[in-house]
């Protein structure tokens, strides 16, 4: 498979965006049947699909702009994990209930910051999916906000189960504001990763009071993911989210 | 949190879910399901029940809140209604041309 380097920026750009949303919309269907409860399975469901949708847009969108006749399914079924662009923390193993929520917290408040900059982008293709996406973003991020508050102002067990889920996720953070090259390329179309963070930080950190657990200030943090770079659970995934494709090829329902 | 409600296998309480489909109509009961709060309820009905863009709004009510007839008083309650034909109008021809009846 081609490598990813020589992607246009637009396309690159576009599959970094599409690859966090198709990487955590696999992860989050791993909890369907283990969810706490049957209605927590279906709204993590819910969930999923949205991102889903995200992600077929956004690879889709990467393969027609690149041109060379690779369609959404070959870039998400045919690539291996260093062609992969997404941050690492969607690929993270899912953990307890706690860690998914702070997860799903820590990325729904970064996607509604970037969606609401990208619904004025000067490109139509993505302030079209962001105008869409913001409005499923707005509920993802309201479906976490509910969890930390009632498991961080819950019981005793509730809070210590959330603070740690916060304290594992929180070092996968910055790296959803490190530059992406694509990005800086792209003045008017991307949005700079680093301008998302200050009303990301205020919403989180807003949660986290009310919730009454602590900002982790983590001593390392991941990196490289937008890079190819990614931890040892990428390939696991990739190997249950290919293995029909790459075994079927062109199957259907 | 509603006390006294009736509680599933891990201790949420269960509710009792209306969504209106559209403007003009009534909120209709569709089911039930369980949820820490009505908060997370309304949230819960949403994702259960109007994920295929079946409503407009959504009211959750405690099922506990919820007082019904007891089965035992089916008769005495309904069985009156059952021979008194002349509660239906069924008793005048209704003009050509009239609608919405």
């Amino acid at each position: 498979m081609s490598g990813v380097r020589t992607l246009p920026p637009l396309a690159a750009y576009s599959l970094a965006l599409g690859d966090d949303a198709l990487i955590l919309a696999q992860r989050l269907g791993e909890w369907v049947a283990h969810a706490p409860q049957i209605e927590e399975d279906v709204a993590l469901a819910n969930i999923a699909l949205d991102l889903l949708g995200q992600a077929r847009t956004l690879l889709g969108y990467a393969a027609a702009v690149e041109g060379r006749g690779r369609d959404e399914d070959d870039l998400a079924y045919l690539r291996d994990d260093r062609d992969f662009r997404n941050v690492q923390l969607v690929e993270i193993p899912n953990g307890d209930f706690a860690v998914t929520m702070a997860r799903q917290l820590v990325f729904s408040a970064y996607q509604y910051e970037l969606y609401t900059a990208l619904g004025s982008s000067g490109d139509a293709t993505l302030a079209g999916l962001a105008g869409k996406a913001v409005k499923e973003v707005a509920y993802h991020r309201d479906h976490a906000t509910q969890w930390v508050l009632r498991l961080g102002d819950g019981t005793e067990v509730s809070h210590a189960r959330m603070q740690a889920g916060l304290d594992q996720v929180w070092p996968y953070a910055a790296e959803l504001f490190d530059p992406v090259d694509p990005a800086s390329r792209l003045p008017g179309v991307a949005a700079d990763p680093a301008t998302l963070r200050p009303a990301w930080e205020q919403y989180v950190t807003s949660v986290l009071n009310e919730g009454t657990l602590t900002k982790p200030e983590p001593r390392w943090r991941s990196r490289g993911g937008r890079d190819g770079l990614h931890t040892e659970h990428l390939g696991h995934l990739l190997a249950e989210m290919q293995h029909l494709h790459r075994s079927h090829p062109g199957a259907t329902w | 949190m509603t006390e006294g409600n009736d509680t599933g296998k891990r201790g949420w309480p269960l509710w009792e879910v209306f969504v209106r489909a559209r403007r003009g109509l009534a909120h209709q009961h569709v089911g039930s399901l369980h949820a820490p709060d009505a908060t997370m309820a309304v949230r819960n009905a949403r994702d259960v029940y109007t994920r295929r863009g079946e409503g407009v709004s959504i009211w959750v009510v405690p099922s506990s809140a919820i007082v019904a007839n007891s089965p035992d008083e089916k008769d005495p309650f309904f069985d009156p209604a059952q021979d008194k034909v002349y509660r239906h109008p069924t008793f005048y021809d209704v003009p050509e041309g009239v609608k919405h009846l």
